[in-house]
């Protein structure tokens, strides 16, 4: 258990059961009323913030949270497998849990998850940039570098993304795995 | 900090303390000084105060004030640092100055007026300017207050009437949470007519329903000072800190004893009004600060006792 005095930026908490991040705290005292800390909290399973304000006297659930770094294995068609690379321990994920991520994986790419209760809630690279090759995408306007204009392209995995006009079918590009967007173009592996 | 200049936050900070002083004498308010070493400091509900040398640090000046009151001095000004412990956040510094002024014979009305004068002369001298610029708009000083009862304010941003069943929980949260947010930011606000369970040390007028004469300046949506119609009756008196001692029992504050010279002074004390403010918080609203931090010369954290 947590009081609410021990607030501060990036504690985990837990309210009826879900998991929280604190983002934003400011300690707040309207004349003569009591201490109070008006909080901006973000719930860890569905992304979203909301604000709450907790009283000094307020009791507050620590979650259970354990964080576990993973490689990728394989994916066996339905799931995606991840290995502990100290235990080995695997962990099996389905398609759902992992989002936009399991267009990402690389063989052997280590990721972090955290897990709630022992379930996994969120999935991140460790290296938040991955290199992908373009395998559809209509030709390139050669010498049209500008960034701003965009079309859409493929990469193996079947994700869809929008890159610059001068990207070609067997370019290779960094995409930013929190935001799934193209960030350049990088010399062909 | 940015380098010493005319703009320097503590340069506006100062010019707008001279104006104060100026702005009392020119109305002939005695400028006293009382004990900031206190045998019993003030014993209402979530206040703490710093224990110091066998007394405690004063956390408002306001008893010491009515008893010169009592004395027969018909207006007084002070400036000086209160302390309340644990309150430390972008708006609440455990040290902090106070300016408290005390009319006898007046009531909310002439604190209100004295408000009104005072805060676009200290603004301009300090600034330039009679209004505050802060984030996105801007509060002009010189227009005419919004004055708002608790009961309105509350029924229109939170979904009840606090002064028709109290609850003092969800009355401070939505307080912070709903009613502060939604205050007008473009002139002075005055949040008026407090539950009897918030009328702190002043009058309450019998009602239906009953309601505290106090009010609560808003600037920006910041909370800057809080005026009294001074309760002057003694048993009320009492009553009040008998009950603000279990309160404070219940909550394991400490309680205090009763402050008997000021007991006693409340047979000779005239009708009065008085109003606390905060001079950091002005000054961070003259400033267009979002925190006190650049207002005060050093913000020290010495170990909470």
């Amino acid at each position: 258990m947590y009081t609410a005095s021990d607030l501060r930026k990036g504690l985990k908490i837990e309210l009826d059961g879900v998991p929280y991040e604190v983002v934003e705290f400011n300690f707040v005292k309207p004349g003569k009323g009591q201490a109070m800390y008006k909080c901006r909290i973000k719930n860890l399973i569905t992304r979203t913030t909301q604000d709450r304000t907790f009283r000094e006297v307020d009791k507050i659930n620590k979650p259970d949270l354990e964080e576990r770094i993973v490689h990728f294995s394989y994916e066996d068609g339905h799931h995606y497998v991840f290995t502990d690379p100290r235990t080995f321990e695997e962990f099996s994920l389905s398609p759902e849990t992992l989002g936009d991520a399991r267009y990402f994986l690389t063989e052997d790419c280590e990721v972090s998850l955290l897990r709630h209760n022992g379930q996994v809630i969120a999935v991140e690279f460790v290296k938040p940039f991955v290199e992908k090759e373009i395998v559809e995408t209509e030709p390139g306007v050669r010498g049209d570098t500008a960034t701003n204009v965009t079309k859409p392209a493929k990469i193996d995995s079947g994700y869809e993304l929008r890159v610059p006009l001068f990207i070609n079918q067997g370019d290779w590009v960094r995409i930013d795995t929190r935001t799934g967007e193209y960030v350049e173009r990088v010399a062909r592996r | 900090m940015p380098p010493p200049s005319a703009d320097h936050p503590l340069a506006i900070r100062a010019r707008m303390l001279a104006a104060i002083r100026e702005f009392f004498h020119d109305r002939d308010f005695l400028e006293v000084e009382t004990p900031v070493r206190v045998t019993t400091p003030v014993l209402e509900p979530h206040i703490r105060a710093v224990p110091a040398g066998g007394g405690w640090l004063r956390t408002s000046p306001e008893l010491h004030m009515k008893r010169l009151l009592a004395e027969g001095w018909p207006r007084l000004v002070q400036i000086g640092p209160c302390f309340r412990a644990g309150e430390t956040g972008p708006l609440h510094h455990p040290e902090f100055t106070m300016l408290e002024w005390y009319r006898a014979g007046a009531g909310l009305d002439e604190i209100e007026r004295d408000l009104r004068e005072l805060l676009p002369f200290v603004a301009v001298r300090a600034t330039g300017r009679n209004v505050i610029r802060r984030g996105e708009g801007e509060t002009d000083l010189t227009a005419p207050w919004a004055k708002l009862e608790v009961a309105e304010a509350f029924r229109r941003w939170a979904g009840w009437d606090p002064l028709a069943a109290w609850d003092e929980d969800r009355f401070d949260l939505d307080l912070v949470g709903k009613v502060e947010p939604a205050l007008p930011r473009d002139r002075p606000v005055a949040l008026t007519g407090y539950p009897p369970q918030r009328a702190a040390f002043a009058r309450t007028a019998p009602g239906p329903p009953p309601r505290a004469e106090r009010f609560e300046l808003y600037l920006d949506g910041v909370e800057v000072a809080n005026a009294y119609d001074e309760l002057t009756d003694r048993t009320e008196h009492e009553q009040r800190y008998a009950e603000w001692a279990a309160q404070r029992q219940a909550a394991g504050d400490e309680v205090h004893p009763l402050d008997d010279a000021f007991l006693a002074c409340l047979g000779r004390l005239p009708r009065c009004a008085g109003i606390a403010l905060g001079v950091d918080r002005l000054a961070m609203l003259l400033c267009g600060a979002e925190s006190l931090d650049p207002v005060l010369a050093f913000r020290e954290r010495p170990p909470e006792v």
